[in-house]
């Protein structure tokens, strides 16, 4: 509840520490092992467990394969809708009281939407873990769905919608994902539109729910002051009521890839330029993602390190951020290079981009570099790992994306395999300057693009 | 206040203190149960140091600490730290000024060296020292020119603060950013960079004897500096509410309403602590029920307490109108439920609730080194580490009478500067 803009604001030299933009996959050394421990229960649910007696504090996640890729086009935001108003009542507790017993006992429960899957992650002393889990089950199992709550949830959902397009940067993304994937579900917004979220009524949310919201469809990560013994027995005595069911998903088409060039501007009173350009990148089961995400260091995803931020701010100054990311999911994913520059050089700053993305990929890149993105690829993976809340979202992620349980063991292994040649090749392979979408977001006639047109 | 929803140590491990002869205080605390540690330099030396004209050398010179010293060239920084496997950063605020390294334990020697050495030994080169201006000014771009709220929110702070130095923003106004020059640059390093005017934390699975030794051989030799004194700039007693309005494209009207409130120092800073999170602690809080979810006219809507500073400073409501909803009927409910909270003294549960907020917050947080450190950190600015201690015993003993009397005393219409988000239509400026 607390508002991000009125904090006394802490001024930082990078807008994110690199290590935001590794996505889940990183790590290494005898330090960082955890021991991850899995069971399938009765009714199909995956429980994950990591035992870790330094605070007396519990935390859980649980994903739930709800989230947008499920859902009809037509009724775009259902998927995030139902998550987010799982909290705002069941059939035994109201909104008001749910929110009153979490919080009186300095609890978080939190729930939210997403593409592949929906989370819902509890905060919780160890001595308050029953009542915890008891509403935890309690919002999965029994949501009310009331019609006012709904009524009510629609109208944030659509009010905060229409107040992000006050960031530059949102419309950048939104018009960037729809670009890129068409017509697939990565193409939309999560929450939907105004006009899907207006027809989505009480029985879509019903049906929904009692569709996707199966034991079979989630996996619950519990980390922290606890055993797998204890979390078996919470898990036996609140969740066994949660019934089997299979439910066929929708299949989808890949998003189609776009042959061409295209720019997309959008006009905006504002000083900067907000800049996307990127296409289609790759799935997280791609067999190059270690060359991938070591090569996307070097260009612009190592912060100080990278060549974009070399060349763009430091050499430049035309920019405080400017990365590239691969975006990897589970059906897709996209690659970007994202910038804010005034809008009087928007066009020097993409010029400069695209004069990285074709050197990295025509000209292997050094043996420094590569060896430098590797030591840090690894390196820093304990940092994917190194608080109960870290680790209980870490190895949801990796059962969800079917990593395996030895993946941390396994992980230097592939961040060792990749070299200055397969670094070129995925450069080549999967960056097309040929087919790149351009987003910018600017003041109409000071940012001059009529070349890239 | 979001930090001090924090870290608090009381796990068995113990912060220890030493001070090197030439004034550089070294705060450690071993926590095995993390796999990295934290190394941090603090300095005094945040915004409230500049002058008029001259504002946003903090920042900029933070920036600038990682463009190299003769020995580590430029750019060097922070590619040591990362092929280590290490992240950095630097942050700066009204009060200070703090660089960090997140690595493995066995690495810590790389922090101690880098930053002693760019503790005395920066190029500031003078065409560096151009880009990085620009950089800076493309920073204030982002995060104010066009961004609605935060305008209002730099507007609001400088119309309540009329001598204060807290009155200007940390990035500094852009037409003085543009005009910062190189030796301004260097003689703020030369005068506040100094060890009696910093100090460093580290904290992790460490040996504490040998990184002390390792801190002494190469921060020790560095020489004592001036004497700092605190700025001795009061602000004059506000006698009447200040309004300010920000006309700018956007699309939701936004509402800040600042009250001139103490700091942490003050004994009735617990109860405006208490009083945030009675008003805007969650969904089941005053301000949520009854503004976003009862009457549904905000989309978000709170209060906060920003105690935390070196000097006496605000606290905030706030509130987003949701779409077709009045920002002056949204006013009027704020002030509704400060009007309750004066008329009548909060329930011993809601207050009860508060507190059981904090004390698992300040043990949740203990599982992050970064949290811990910042904790440290931002009381030794204040004043002593020692503080967050006093300041959960503080909260501890806070009653429901408290939280009304500081309501009386705090949250009154002539201490308050409101500040009103008036969205344009795109196109109808100028």
């Amino acid at each position: 509840m607390r508002n991000k803009k009125i904090k006394n604001y802490l001024f930082f030299l990078f807008v994110l520490l690199v290590t935001c933009h590794l996505s889940l996959v990183t790590l290494s050394s005898a330090h960082a092992a955890i021991e991850i421990k899995k069971e399938v229960l009765e009714n199909g649910l995956t429980l994950l467990g990591v035992e870790r007696h330094n605070l007396p504090i519990v935390m859980v996640t649980v994903g739930i394969k709800a989230g947008a890729v499920v859902e009809p086009e037509g009724k775009a935001g259902l998927a995030n809708l139902t998550a987010e108003i799982l909290t705002e009542g069941t059939k035994k507790r109201t909104a008001n009281e749910i929110s009153e017993e979490i919080e009186f006992i300095g609890a978080s429960l939190d729930t939210s939407g997403g593409d592949d899957y929906i989370v819902i992650s509890l905060s919780i002393l160890k001595k308050d873990l029953k009542a915890g889990i008891d509403i935890l089950s309690d919002i999965i199992l029994n949501p009310s769905f009331s019609q006012d709550e709904i009524n009510k949830k629609k109208k944030q959902i659509k009010g905060s919608l229409r107040g992000r397009e006050e960031d530059p940067g949102f419309i950048a993304s939104r018009e960037f994902r729809k670009a890129v994937f068409g017509t697939h579900p990565y193409g939309r917004m999560t929450e939907g539109s105004p006009e899907t979220i207006d027809i989505i009524g009480q029985a879509d949310l019903l049906g929904f729910h009692s569709n996707y919201y199966t034991p079979n469809n989630a996996v619950i990560s519990i980390v922290g002051d606890i055993t797998m013994g204890e979390a078996k027995g919470l898990l036996k005595n609140y969740f066994s009521g949660w019934q089997k069911k299979e439910t066929k998903k929708p299949l989808l088409d890949k998003p189609k890839q776009i042959d061409k060039k295209t720019v997309i501007t959008v006009n905006k009173d504002i000083t900067q330029a907000n800049i996307m350009l990127g296409h289609l990148g790759i799935s997280r089961d791609n067999p190059d993602y270690y060359d991938v995400m070591v090569m996307n260091y070097i260009l612009g995803g190592g912060g100080f390190s990278s060549r974009l931020m070399q060349n763009i701010r430091d050499e430049k100054g035309l920019a405080y951020d400017v990365h590239s990311f691969f975006d990897a999911r589970k059906e897709a994913g996209s690659f970007y290079v994202g910038l804010q520059t005034k809008n009087e050089s928007a066009q020097t700053a993409i010029e400069e981009a695209l004069k990285e993305i074709n050197r990295i990929r025509s000209v292997e890149v050094s043996d420094t570099e590569v060896n430098n993105a590797k030591a840090f690829l690894k390196g820093s993976f304990p940092m994917k790992i190194e608080t109960s809340r870290k680790i209980a979202n870490f190895i949801l992620a990796v059962e969800s994306y079917g990593l395996g349980l030895d993946y941390i063991s396994r992980y230097p292994a592939y961040i060792d395999s990749v070299t200055k040649e397969s670094v070129l090749r995925a450069a080549k392979k999967y960056l097309a300057p040929e087919r790149l979408i351009l987003v910018v977001v600017a003041k109409e006639g000071k940012a001059s693009l009529n070349e890239l047109k | 206040m979001v930090l001090l929803l924090m870290p608090f140590s009381g796990y068995g491990q113990t912060v220890k203190e030493e001070t090197l002869p030439n004034g550089l205080k070294v705060i450690a605390l071993e926590d095995v149960s993390s796999p990295l540690s934290i190394f941090q330099v603090w300095y005094h030396g945040g915004s409230v140091n500049e002058q008029v004209g001259k504002t946003g050398l903090s920042h900029l010179l933070e920036h600038m600490m990682f463009k190299g010293t003769p020995r580590y060239g430029a750019k060097a920084f922070s590619k040591i730290i990362q092929s280590a496997g290490g992240i950095d950063n630097a942050g700066t605020s009204k009060d200070y000024v703090f660089y960090f390294q997140k690595l493995a334990p066995d690495r810590l020697n790389l922090s101690i060296e880098l930053e002693a050495d760019r503790m005395q030994n920066l190029i500031l080169d003078p065409k560096e020292t151009l880009l990085e201006r620009d950089v800076v000014m493309e920073e204030r771009r982002m995060r104010y020119e066009d961004d609605p709220q935060n305008l209002l929110y730099e507007e609001v702070v400088a119309t309540a603060f009329k001598n204060h130095p807290y009155r200007w923003p940390t990035i500094g106004w852009m037409s003085d950013v543009s005009a910062i020059t190189r030796d301004e640059l260097y003689n703020y390093y030369k005068k506040y960079y100094s060890p009696n005017n910093a100090f460093i934390i580290v904290i992790g699975d460490i040996d504490r004897g040998s990184i002390l030794s390792r801190i002494k051989d190469e921060f020790g030799r560095i020489p004592r500096g001036a004497e700092i004194k605190p700025i001795a700039v009061a602000e004059p007693e506000q006698r009447g509410e200040k309004r300010v309005f920000v006309r700018k494209e956007a699309e939701l009207p936004y509402l800040l309403a600042a009250y001139k409130a103490p700091n942490i120092l003050d004994d009735d800073s617990s109860a405006l602590e208490v009083l945030a999170g009675i008003l805007s602690g969650g969904k089941s809080s005053r301000i949520y029920k009854s503004l976003v979810s009862e009457k549904q006219l905000a989309l978000s809507a709170g209060a906060e307490y920003d105690g935390l500073q070196k000097y006496p400073f605000l606290f905030y409501l706030y509130a987003q109108a949701l779409p077709g909803k009045s920002i002056e009927e949204i006013e009027k409910s704020l002030y509704e439920e400060i009007e309750k909270v004066k008329t009548a003294p909060p329930s011993e549960r809601e207050v009860q609730k508060v507190k059981n907020q904090i004390e698992a917050a300040f043990i949740m947080g203990q599982d992050s080194i970064y949290l811990q450190a910042q904790m440290l950190g931002i009381f030794e600015i204040i004043g002593d580490w020692r503080l967050k201690d006093r300041y959960l015993e503080g909260i501890r003993k806070v009653t429901p009478q408290d939280v009304q009397r500081a309501a009386k005393k705090y949250l009154i219409e002539d201490r308050r500067t409101v500040g009103i988000l008036i969205p344009m239509k795109a196109g109808s400026e100028k």
